[in-house]
């Protein structure tokens, strides 16, 4: 599910240092040097993935998220993004605090299983949600935790982790306008700006 | 026979095709890292495709420990391309119909540059061990020499795997307005303890041959075969997997039997095939040059004159990198790859690193790989359009 997440680039300063988790094609990177003037750098391990980032030129590093991130120092990038990619790692909260170890600020996205696709989909049918959003059988997906944004800020209160912007995105009429009545149903995916 | 000859001609149709060296001497002084002048040198080369209007889409290819200026193409008399044929050639990664690729036979080596075999000067006989210790950086100056010859100001590109990789390291630091790019790989910012044991191990072995002579061999018309033969047979070993080993050769035979009853003596295929390396390696490599290029692997430290900090001697680069590594390479394993790439990154150097899947141990980086092509590929063929653009 491709939201338009130009918005973010407003959230990274010009000309700082970006790493990017699980950066896929390197779109997001390419948009950030060409705009921002960024000296980012992808982690990657899909090889068609890694092959599109070099045509780009972009920094795309071969890297086994599973393995951690303990190449990276400290505080050594301004932010650490990662889209997406949160719900398919084994520990997304120790990954988070990893996130803002390496960088001052961090943005994160995911999908947001209180949307109500995913609601009446699970209530109505008794079944695991397959949506455009989500969309794999339970037995074969990446996506091995599910969590609404809700969820999000309560873990992010407990580790103490500040939410600096946060934005809700969703596809469609009327699902946009409802969405600023009760996002966490409007809401496919969220973005959140955080530092600690 | 004729079948031989219809191979050659497919393979001539996708390669550069028919190539002659070139020799040129330098009459600079080449002043080296141990403080010996060399007044002038003569090196061998050879390149393939044109170099443009704007002296820009020049790339240097970096040989290793027993490589030469034969990197693509053919000779009349020999039916093998150049050592990096699957890589370089029209429509390859590093392809000639864009790039104008120069690859040098470095001076210490033996096809042909001034190295151990040669006269010198001054005594008219082979250098022979009397020949100056090299490093990395005596290569690069060296391959600056003939920079200036060729009319090149900078290069697109500096290419090599293994020891080839640290030249092109070493040109990022030493003259880092000279390239825009450095392609490093399967190789390291210094070699492990063990590689330099496996490096020693050899040398011995070709100074145990009683017709090494101290090192003087040419003179008393020797060649120390065996010592050189055995020095090979240890490198290629470590240069290969086990895994790739045990599929190639296994347990097989070449001759005799293991049934009981036999007394006939026994010869694996592993043996017959290292003792086949062995013998032809010596008859073309020259056992001096052996012991001055494995002690020049050795001696190598990328960080050594910046206070043993890569990420402070990298800070000095100027240019992109691309980092590959092996899966199954053990002599110049992933992880070291890894180390410079994570320097080049704390150092806020453009840096790509791709780890290749291969069974093919440290031989890897020589050898067909689909993965590994259209990575380099990639990476190139942007830098062409880049270049292509700017006309």
């Amino acid at each position: 599910m491709n939201h338009n997440i130009d918005f973010i680039e407003q959230w990274i300063e010009p000309g700082s240092r970006v790493l990017d988790v699980g950066c896929g094609d390197g779109t997001l990177l390419a948009s950030l040097r060409d705009q921002r003037k960024v000296l980012g750098y992808g982690l990657e391990i899909d090889p068609k993935s890694i092959g599109s980032c070099l045509e780009k030129g972009v920094n795309v590093i071969e890297h086994d998220l599973n393995k951690g991130l303990k190449n990276f120092a400290d505080q050594s990038f301004d932010t650490v993004l990662m889209t997406h990619t949160l719900q398919a790692l084994r520990y997304p909260h120790l990954v988070l605090d990893e996130i803002l170890r390496i960088g001052g600020k961090g943005i994160v996205t995911f999908p947001n299983f209180g949307n109500w696709r995913t609601r009446a989909y699970l209530s109505l049918r008794g079944r695991m949600p397959v949506t455009k959003q989500l969309a794999y059988q339970w037995y074969d997906t990446p996506n091995i935790h599910f969590f609404t944004y809700a969820d999000f800020e309560a873990l992010c209160k407990e580790r103490t982790i500040n939410i600096l912007h946060r934005q809700f995105l969703t596809h469609g009429f009327p699902d946009r306008l409802l969405k600023s009545v009760w996002p966490n149903l409007f809401t496919e995916t969220a973005v959140y700006h955080l530092s600690r | 026979m004729s079948l031989e000859t219809s191979d050659t001609q497919k393979d001539l149709s996708e390669s550069v095709g028919w190539v002659k060296p070139q020799k040129v001497l330098i009459e600079q002084p080449l002043k080296l890292a141990c403080g010996v002048v060399l007044p002038s040198h003569t090196l061998v080369y050879e390149t393939y495709g044109k170099l443009n209007k704007e002296c820009s889409n020049a790339i240097l290819i970096c040989h290793a420990l027993s490589g030469n200026h034969h990197a693509a193409g053919f000779y009349k008399d020999d039916p093998k391309p150049g050592w990096w044929d699957q890589y370089i050639g029209p429509g390859k990664p590093i392809d000639s119909n864009r790039f104008f690729i120069v690859c040098v036979n470095n001076i210490g080596s033996c096809f042909g540059s001034t190295g151990p075999a040669s006269d010198n000067p001054d005594t008219g006989k082979p250098f022979g061990a009397n020949f100056p210790p090299l490093r990395a950086r005596d290569w690069v100056e060296s391959q600056r020499l003939l920079m200036a010859h060729l009319n090149i100001d900078c290069w697109a590109a500096v290419v090599g795997g293994s020891l080839g990789g640290m030249q092109a390291m070493r040109w990022s630091l030493e003259h880092p307005d000279k390239l825009q790019h450095a392609v490093v790989i399967a190789s390291s910012m210094k070699l492990t303890a063990q590689n330099i044991a496996f490096n020693e191990i050899a040398r011995k072995a070709i100074k145990s041959d009683a017709d090494f002579c101290d090192g003087n061999y040419l003179q008393e018309n020797k060649i120390p075969h065996r010592g050189l033969a055995l020095a090979r047979m240890i490198g290629h070993v470590t240069y290969l997997s086990d895994e790739l080993m045990g599929q190639k050769f296994g347990r097989d035979l070449k001759a005799g039997d293991l049934l009981q009853g036999k007394t006939e003596p026994v010869e694996f295929q592993i043996e017959s095939y290292l003792n086949y390396q062995g013998d032809k390696f010596s008859d073309f490599f020259d056992a001096n040059s052996y012991i001055l290029i494995t002690k020049m692997l050795d001696y190598f430290d990328l960080a050594r004159e910046y206070n043993h900090d890569p990420v402070a001697a990298f800070k000095h680069a100027k240019c992109k990198f691309l980092v590959v590594s092996f899966s199954s390479d053990w002599r110049f394993s992933p992880a070291r790859s890894r180390e410079l790439t994570d320097a080049l990154i704390a150092a806020g150097k453009d840096v790509s690193y791709i780890a290749i899947d291969s069974d093919h141990g440290h031989d890897a980086f020589l050898l067909p790989n689909q993965r590994y092509q259209e990575a380099l590929g990639g990476y190139l063929s942007r830098l062409a359009d880049q270049l292509e653009g700017a006309q």
